[in-house]
């Protein structure tokens, strides 16, 4: 303490030689970050705007700024294609496999973490093996399952596949070896049973690592568009990506509407991105390298 | 764990036994030996895919991670805004691959498309991109640096802010420039970061299929068919699911050596990998 007092750090005194604090002076940085920010938003920034242009807007080149806003577009669009059914399927998928991969990704990733059982390592392999495969090698396969299941084009065979994710039990076990042991030891005397322990000692230090697991799951599961694409067939079951791919195809060259129908399709996840930006960022460092 | 037992561990097993059979998927298959596999040497639309596959990957996975690199410095600067700036970065990254295709297909519009007008106001020529043959893939490379840049920044971001303040200053200390102090402080600290990214965005590009399906469909003459997007249309289009099969295999192959490759070269260059 004593040594700082006596030769303060070159970074203080350039302060106090300044007069004022550095950052209040707008950093040179701006000039750089704020193209990036331009480049990195004009797709979608476009997207906005064409979804509120008139047709005969955007046929002219170079493309410019609407004269007004059009917000028919979004109700022609509606009532062309069925969103709101497509949304609320996909709402439904996502809800429902987010549920599943808290509830079995923890219990799963709980009894690899903790309960010693026979061929419990060779098991956990065999999960992190599956982690290595693409999806397109398990697709077709999958496919036969669903069939044999009776849930070819149904919401069913969107959800079955993801209740579970071996990403989700990796994520979820890797979490229970950080917990001390200690803890459980201590709930197993005082008289509570594995569930028991689970519950009221784990459950409330799990908040972040459930949370994550909701976010990627989530995005992975609405943003999806392979699985539906050859799972689904009725436009009534599908998901909102792939009704947006759908009216893609009916709608070529009416860019209004199709760029309002895309708008739609990307108003929740952006919002929920925008509301939890850091919670996503946090999410997707944290799983990239666990 | 039965869950993913079977819809996970069993499938692949079941991927290679379908490779060995002609199915259309819907009915019982017949065994057909290496048909499959003999059929898939002499495709020259296969080999045409592969190619193609490889030079999206190639240019698809040193790009993303060039650009990351600069991308990620600055987002860790200390400026006002930062929140913003991030945001607009990390943006791509939950747009959904098909509003993403739909997006682009706009940009990249011959005609009426924001990218020919700013080439346009540049003097520069008119370009076809989805619609011309050797401009295709490049224009499919652009979309989808677009939509992965984000997660790219977020792992470089990541690393850097593990990196310790006390090493950057005792750089500096030592006289060391602020790009000096970067090239021999941090981005040897990143390298665990690139590893990572490497073998990541190589099997993800390896793996591209939407982006694909939802601007060229594959076209024009095949210029953008990738081999996940043949094996869908192997599969889902002509019906040939024993075919599709020996092509995932194939993709499966290659993706295990590259992973193997690379998790060999980043254990040889990372020194500085914590256990």
């Amino acid at each position: 303490m004593s040594q700082t007092t006596l030769a303060p750090p070159p970074q203080a005194a350039r302060i106090q030689a300044g007069g004022r604090p550095r950052r209040r002076r707008p950093s040179r940085l701006h000039l750089l970050l704020v193209p990036l920010s331009v480049v990195m938003l004009a797709p979608l920034i476009w997207m906005v705007l064409l979804s509120i242009s008139t047709q005969a807007e955007t046929r002219r080149f170079p493309p410019g700024l609407p004269g007004g806003v059009h917000w028919q577009n979004y109700l022609d669009a509606w009532h062309e294609g069925p969103f709101g059914h497509w949304l609320l399927n996909s709402t439904i998928v996502s809800v429902t496999c987010v549920v599943g991969n808290l509830v079995f990704c923890a219990l799963a990733g709980y009894a690899f973490a903790r309960i010693p059982f026979f061929g419990s390592r060779v098991l956990f392999i065999a999960v992190l093996a599956t982690l290595m495969v693409p999806f397109q090698i398990v697709m077709l396969p999958t496919l036969i399952v669903v069939r044999d299941l009776h849930l070819t084009d149904t919401l069913g065979a969107l959800i079955a596949p993801n209740l579970a994710t071996p990403f989700g039990v990796f994520l979820m076990r890797q979490f229970f070896t950080t917990v001390p042991r200690e803890l459980e030891e201590a709930a197993r005397i005082d008289g509570a049973g594995r569930l028991r322990t689970l519950l009221s000692i784990m459950l409330p230090l799990m908040g972040p690592t459930l949370a994550t697991l909701s976010v990627l799951t989530f995005l992975n599961v609405w943003n999806d568009f392979l699985w539906p694409l050859i799972a689904i067939q009725s436009p009534g079951n599908m998901t909102i990506q792939m009704g947006l791919q759908n009216f893609q195809g009916s709608h070529l060259t009416n860019w209004p509407e199709l760029m309002a129908a895309t708008v739609t399709s990307q108003v929740p996840v952006l919002v929920l991105f925008v509301l939890a930006q850091r919670f996503f960022v946090r999410s997707i460092a944290s799983s990239g390298f666990k | 764990m039965v869950l993913i037992a079977v819809f996970g561990l069993v499938p692949v097993v079941w991927s290679l036994l379908l490779s060995f059979q002609q199915t259309d998927l819907t009915s019982a298959g017949t065994w057909s030996g290496a048909a499959n596999y003999q059929q898939m040497v002499h495709d020259p639309v296969f080999w045409q895919a592969a190619r193609q596959t490889l030079l999206y990957c190639v240019l698809f996975v040193p790009i993303t991670m060039a650009l990351a690199v600069p991308i990620a410095v600055l987002l860790n600067q200390k400026v006002r805004g930062m929140t913003f700036y991030r945001m607009a970065v990390f943006a791509p990254l939950v747009t959904s691959t098909v509003a993403t295709g739909v997006i682009f297909s706009w940009l990249f519009n011959p005609q009426i498309g924001l990218v020919n007008a700013g080439l346009d106001k540049l003097g520069l020529p008119q370009q076809g991109f989805f619609q011309s043959t050797g401009e295709a893939l490049p224009a499919v490379v652009a979309m989808t640096v677009w939509g992965w840049l984000g997660f790219a920044v977020i792992i470089y971001l990541s690393a850097l802010q593990n990196v310790p303040r006390e090493l950057m200053e005792a750089a500096e200390l030592d006289g060391c420039g602020r790009v000096k102090a970067f090239r021999k402080v941090e981005l040897p600290l990143l390298a665990p970061a690139s590893s990572f990214l490497l073998v990541w965005l190589t099997i993800n590009a390896l793996q591209l299929f939407d982006e694909v399906y939802v601007t060229t469909k594959g076209g024009p003459l095949h210029a953008s068919t990738v081999l996940v997007y043949y094996l869908y249309q192997q599969a889902f289009v002509n019906f040939n699911g024993g075919y599709a099969a020996a092509i995932g295999c194939a993709l499966f192959v290659v993706i295990l050596i590259v992973t193997a490759i690379q998790l060999w070269l980043g254990r040889r260059t990372s020194h500085y990998e914590a256990g």
